[in-house]
């Protein structure tokens, strides 16, 4: 019987270096070192051994489990090492393949520079007022300043509804009245608030103007706001928004609503000021319309002007996203071609 | 507005370059939108930003002043003749040239006044007056039809002045010219287009815009004459007025030149006009045209003799509203039905003109005219402002009139107009000025403490410094302690007389005058309003983050629709599901197609559905935005709607792909709607049969939270979608109210405790009826399962055989778990068993054998 174990030892080992792949390993293994396997076999033939020669014999059949499960490991490592070495020699794939589409999604450019602005003016303490797209006249016009036939009404093409009254607002600025009248609790509180919405002008649409686009509008209302503290205020969103180092250069302008007005310029941040087809080689952009809140406005809003003061502005959020993106057709907005907002 | 420089420069001294005054006025106010240079260089100043000019500059040495003392004849051509220029050199230049405009002095001997012209030196370079597009030419000696040339007399557009190359320039004799003077001393020029915004009326002249120039500057401003030279009869008696609307009409003048000449005005007048755009006519209409650029003060010239003949004798002129069924037939040939508000010039035989708008044809300057009656009034803005709207009549008068002329001008108009009248075209002015002054406006005087200067503009100026900026635009200023009492010069209508608004309307000037650069930048010292945050935006937001996260784009559409295309969106024969609220109407649409604001953002995003479908199959969409819901009230509602549109296949295909990814359905939408409720915490809602006209009964629901009904979701009606021809994949819409969102959301929820014990996991069939919804399903096995049932997941829903007819078997993934206890095989199978026998019990259900 002891030559049992030898044939096994010898088979078993030479056919353990024929082996390549791990299934065949898997299969050695049991018909070797299973449960039912040879070596396993031995051991069920110990107990008809005579008892002397059980010991002797099992330590054996030990011996050879031991050196087979040995050369096993051994064996599998060495398979696994050279199929690691084929896997990296072999397996390359052609990374230039397209990915799997993943499912992604997108905020409207729009959108996109709306949160900007907000963030901006929330750390500055300008909070958030929502006011209504629908106005009457009296909002939109005559409690800012521009009484029926005002020469300034020119400046803005009104879309009106059929009853005279009302109208699509041309501005975000009636939201300044409703936000002193509501936040201002009849003239006694400051207010700091930003006025983001859709405004709407009949223009003929162009590459360079729209029937509708948003504004954010500014409204800051105290005790003691100055126009130097309009000009800092600005000058520190125009850091923030465009750069650290951003030229500023105010421009005295009209506005009905504000006195003493102005606009507010910085410098091209695409070209450096040198001059560009964008700011039309003047090296300046135009970035939001402003001033201090005219006395009738205040009063409007009911606070007493001789007392109160503030200051607004007004900002277009297209046409910076325009700036920013390079976007020559301001139709893009709305034409919500898929193919433009897979850009952002 | 266009404005030469060399114009300005007769009222004010200009010593700094163009480009900085350009600036100084832009940053003051009046933006100076493009420089026109005429023959100057541009120059670079620092610290102003310009684009540059492709302009001629004009050789200093080479392009020169000239006479044409004489034209000869060509020897070998009809049409050219040969000039014979004194540039100032030593002998003639001969030029041969085609200038029609020559060939009257041809062999005429010496032109007495000699011609004064603009010479182009050999070498020196200009325009191709030939050539239709820019081209520059350097001129060079060659022979022209046998004689020899190397030089020319210009024409304007052989130096970039105009388009005009009928002739060569012919200017008159000024006491000045000397030959061979560098023309760009002459003609050089730098025309500023300037852009007025509607509170500088003031500013719509010459003189107005002078006067900032002076103020900017702080030089002098030098006014021209307005006294004229009478030597003729008193007007007097030759002439009445009458005024029958002063609120309309607060002024009116005339004055009256007699034996004058009507013909073409000298060059400098024709040349001032074609700078500014203005085409010149004959002296009378020019000098009326020059005044409106020069002063801001429209004139109206008649034809006196025109109006003695009407009336018969001694005209009068009247100002009043029209009759009814009135009519006038203006200068620009157009008969005119009067509004009732329109202020007319009339006289005794009817309407003249439209008061500060335009002239009439019939009494209007002819070659013939030999007395010429000169009108110069103020007008109310306001009323022209209707005039022009009703009359759709824009004219230089008119643009200055609507925007406010101070009446104090047209007396100053009127005697500078028939002056100058007089020196161009002889005659005598009637003595003195008819003057029918029944409104004259009040002056202003504003008191401003210079403390209040300093605290709304947030720097320290002087009281001196104030003063000085208001008296340099001409403001009356006395200093009463530390107060400034400043009185409105006679040209300004914009200083409020209200106390609070005139010292901002002062303020305004001060800080302009000073410079707004000159203004500190300052943090808000105030006190701070109370930061809170607005929820309606934040959830807003949220919002719109998860469902970009959910793979979705954002849209933003237009808010305007038609009642016609809403109409689309319910099937024939159905009841509409769309709100029943009006719809804002617009009166002056920009389209049929959008004359009303949208009461569902369906349209639209279905419209975009069918764009993009030209280049994308998978499209997953949203938009939140605002619907317009008339209510009765004055203002319609305006809630905020959220929709969702996704159609196509759920992955699109890619090269390892089976290609069988499948179209996105009703599931779909439903993933994405609860994905958006789970993450807004809202758990309290339910779906119930899809009710809106728009989508397929069978395959949509309506959503419930916390028993509101908050909107509709699923796939649209088949009707709807052929009528967008959305036919080639099924399209998933849903339209949900954001303010429920918003209200219902959970600002906080607690999280459950990951349990430490293990789970269970084992799968069973049911065999239901087809019709048993696997929502009712699922909630008998949830219920039946109790706390250990952790999950029931449907897996497989399936009919056919060996499943009976009017049968289907869904298989579930339950999941059990205890937090107490591990569970055995035998826990688990007692709950199974409940379960199954629930499902038995109140479902009908069988257990599907394996």
């Amino acid at each position: 019987m002891s030559d049992a174990i030898v044939d096994i030892r010898e088979k078993a080992l030479s056919a353990l270096e024929q082996l390549k792949d791990s299934d065949s390993l898997t299969d050695w293994h049991s018909l070797y070192l299973g449960r039912r396997g040879a070596v396993g076999k031995l051991f069920g033939t110990i107990g008809a051994l005579p008892p002397e020669e059980r010991a002797a014999f099992g330590q054996r059949v030990n011996a050879l489990q031991k050196e087979l499960g040995a050369a096993f490991e051994e064996r599998e490592a060495l398979i696994q090492s050279q199929l690691l070495a084929r896997d990296l020699e072999e397996g390359e794939i052609d990374i230039s393949l397209p990915a799997y589409p993943r499912r992604r999604g997108g905020l409207h450019p729009s959108t996109r520079t709306h949160r900007e602005f907000q963030m901006i003016w929330a750390d500055m303490g300008f909070q958030v007022y929502q006011s209504r797209d629908v106005e009457e006249d009296e909002f939109n016009f005559t409690l800012l300043n521009l009484p029926p036939h005002h020469p300034a009404r020119d400046m803005q093409d009104t879309f009106y509804t059929k009853d005279p009254r009302v109208l699509l607002r041309t501005h975000t600025s009636p939201g300044q009245i409703r936000a002193m009248r509501e936040l201002g609790a009849g003239g006694t509180k400051p207010i700091r608030v930003i006025l983001p919405g859709m405004c709407y002008r009949q223009e003929q649409v162009t590459a360079r103007s729209e029937i509708q686009f948003t504004q954010v509008e500014g409204l800051a209302i105290g005790r003691n706001i100055r126009m130097s503290d309009l000009k800092g205020t600005i000058a520190e969103f125009a850091k923030r928004m465009y750069s650290p180092n951003a030229k500023v250069r105010y421009r005295a302008s009209y506005f009905p609503f504000t006195e003493p007005s102005m606009e507010v310029d910085v410098e091209c941040f695409l070209c450096g000021g040198k001059g560009c087809r964008v700011c039309k080689y003047t090296g300046w952009l135009e970035i939001a319309g402003s001033g201090m809140v005219h006395p009738d406005v205040l009063r409007n809003g009911g606070y007493d002007p001789s007392v109160w003061s503030g200051f607004a502005f007004g900002m277009g959020p297209e046409r910076i996203t325009m700036l920013k993106h390079g976007i020559e057709d301001i139709r893009y907005f709305w034409g919500n071609d898929l193919r433009f907002l897979q850009q952002f | 507005m266009l404005v030469p420089i060399s114009w300005l420069k007769e009222y004010v001294d200009i010593d700094v370059p163009v480009e900085l005054l350009a600036e100084r006025l832009t940053v003051a106010g009046l933006e100076v939108a493009h420089l026109k240079y005429i023959g100057l260089p541009q120059q670079t100043v620092a610290g102003v930003r310009m684009p540059s000019s492709d302009h001629l500059v004009w050789d200093r040495e080479k392009l020169l002043l000239a006479r044409i003392v004489e034209v000869k004849a060509h020897p070998n051509a009809d049409r050219l003749v040969l000039a014979m220029v004194d540039y100032g050199g030593e002998e003639l230049e001969q030029c041969v040239t085609g200038a029609t405009n020559l060939f009257s002095y041809k062999d005429r001997g010496p032109i007495n006044p000699p011609i004064w012209s603009a010479f182009a030196m050999e070498g020196s370079e200009v325009w191709d007056g030939q050539s239709d597009k820019p081209k520059r030419m350097t001129l060079k000696g060659k022979e022209l039809r046998g004689i020899f040339n190397r030089s020319m007399v210009c024409s304007e557009k052989e130096l970039g002045i105009s388009d005009e190359h009928e002739g060569v320039i012919v200017m008159e004799h000024e006491a000045h010219y000397v030959a061979g003077t560098s023309l760009a001393d002459v003609l050089g020029d730098v025309v500023l287009d300037i852009e007025f915004t509607p509170n500088l009326a003031r500013c719509l002249s010459m003189i107005g815009v002078a006067r900032e120039v002076a103020a900017v500057l702080g030089v002098e401003m030098r006014y021209p004459s307005f006294d004229f030279t009478a030597k003729g009869a008193p007007i007097e008696g030759q002439v009445y007025i009458d005024i029958r609307e002063p609120e309309l009409n607060p002024r009116f003048t005339l004055t009256l030149l007699r034996d004058t000449e009507v013909k073409t005005s000298p060059f400098w007048l024709q040349h001032r006009l074609k700078l500014i755009g203005q085409r010149p006519r004959n002296n009378i209409v020019d000098v009326t045209n020059y005044l409106t650029f020069e002063l801001g003060q429209p004139l109206h010239a008649f034809d006196y003799d025109k109006l003695v003949e009407r009336a018969g004798g001694v005209p009068t002129i009247i100002t009043r509203l029209p009759h009814p069924g009135e009519q006038l037939e203006t200068l620009d040939d157009v008969t005119r039905d009067l509004g009732a508000e329109t202020i007319l010039v009339a006289d005794t035989a009817g309407a003249l003109s439209l008061g500060g708008v335009i002239g009439g044809g019939e009494t209007e300057i002819s070659e013939a005219t030999r007395n010429v009656l000169l009108e110069a009034a103020a007008w109310n803005n306001i009323s022209i402002r209707k005039t022009i709207r009703e009359q759709r009549a824009h004219t230089e008068a008119s643009a200055r009139f609507s925007r406010g002329v101070h009446p104090s001008q047209a007396i100053l108009g009127c005697q500078r107009g028939i002056e100058l009248m007089r020196q161009l075209g002889g005659g005598a002015i009637a003595d003195g000025a008819l003057d029918a002054y029944p409104l004259p406006p009040a002056s202003v005087t504003v008191d401003v403490p210079i403390e209040r200067v300093n605290r709304l503009l947030g720097m320290e100026v002087t009281i001196d410094q104030a003063a000085d900026a208001l008296r340099r635009l001409e403001f009356e200023v006395a200093i009463e302690g530390d107060v400034i009492r400043a009185t409105a010069p006679d040209h300004r209508l914009d200083i409020s007389a209200n106390p609070v608004i005139g010292q901002h309307d002062l303020l305004e000037e001060i800080a302009r005058i000073i410079g707004y650069d000159q203004i500190p930048e300052t943090i808000m010292a105030d006190e701070m309003p109370p930061q809170r945050e607005n929820t309606a935006v934040l959830i807003e937001e949220r919002i719109r983050d998860i469902l970009v996260g959910a793979g979705l784009y954002e849209v933003i559409n237009y808010r305007f629709t038609s009642r016609e295309s809403e109409a689309l969106l319910v099937p024939s024969g159905a009841a509409s599901s769309l709100p029943a609220a009006g719809y804002v109407e617009i009166a002056n649409p920009a389209a049929s197609e959008r004359d009303v604001l949208r009461h569902t953002l369906m349209i639209n995003m279905l419209e975009n559905a069918v764009n993009n479908a030209r280049f994308q199959s998978t499209q997953q969409v949203f938009e939140i935005g605002k619907v317009y819901l008339g209510a009765g009230d004055l203002l319609p509602e305006e809630p905020m709607r959220l929709g969702i549109l996704l159609t196509g296949p759920r992955i699109p295909s890619w090269w390892d792909g089976d290609g069988s990814t499948g179209e996105m359905d009703f599931f779909d939408m439903k993933g994405v709607v609860e994905s958006l409720l789970h993450s807004l915490h809202i758990s309290d809602f339910a779906l119930e049969s899809g009710t809106h006209c728009s989508l397929h009964p069978g395959r949509s629901a309506n959503l419930l939270a916390a028993d509101e009904r908050i909107g509709s979701f699923g796939e649209i009606h088949p009707e709807v979608a052929a009528r967008f021809k959305l036919t080639d994949a099924k399209v998933m819409y849903g339209e949900i109210a954001v303010e429920p969102l918003i209200r219902q959301h959970q600002r906080l929820h607690t999280i459950e405790a990951l349990p430490i014990t293990p789970a269970v996991l084992e799968d069973i069939a049911l065999v239901v009826n087809e019709s048993t919804p696997a929502s009712e399903v699922e909630a008998v096995i949830r219920q039946a399962g109790g706390r250990i049932l952790k999950d029931a997941l449907l897996f497989d829903v399936y009919t056919g055989d060996p499943i009976p007819p009017g049968k289907k078997s869904l298989a579930y993934s339950l999941t059990y778990q205890d937090e107490r206890r591990t569970l055995t095989d035998k826990n688990a199978a007692k709950i199974r068993k409940k379960i199954i026998g629930a499902a038995r019990h109140r479902l009908d259900a069988e257990l599907r054998s394996q």
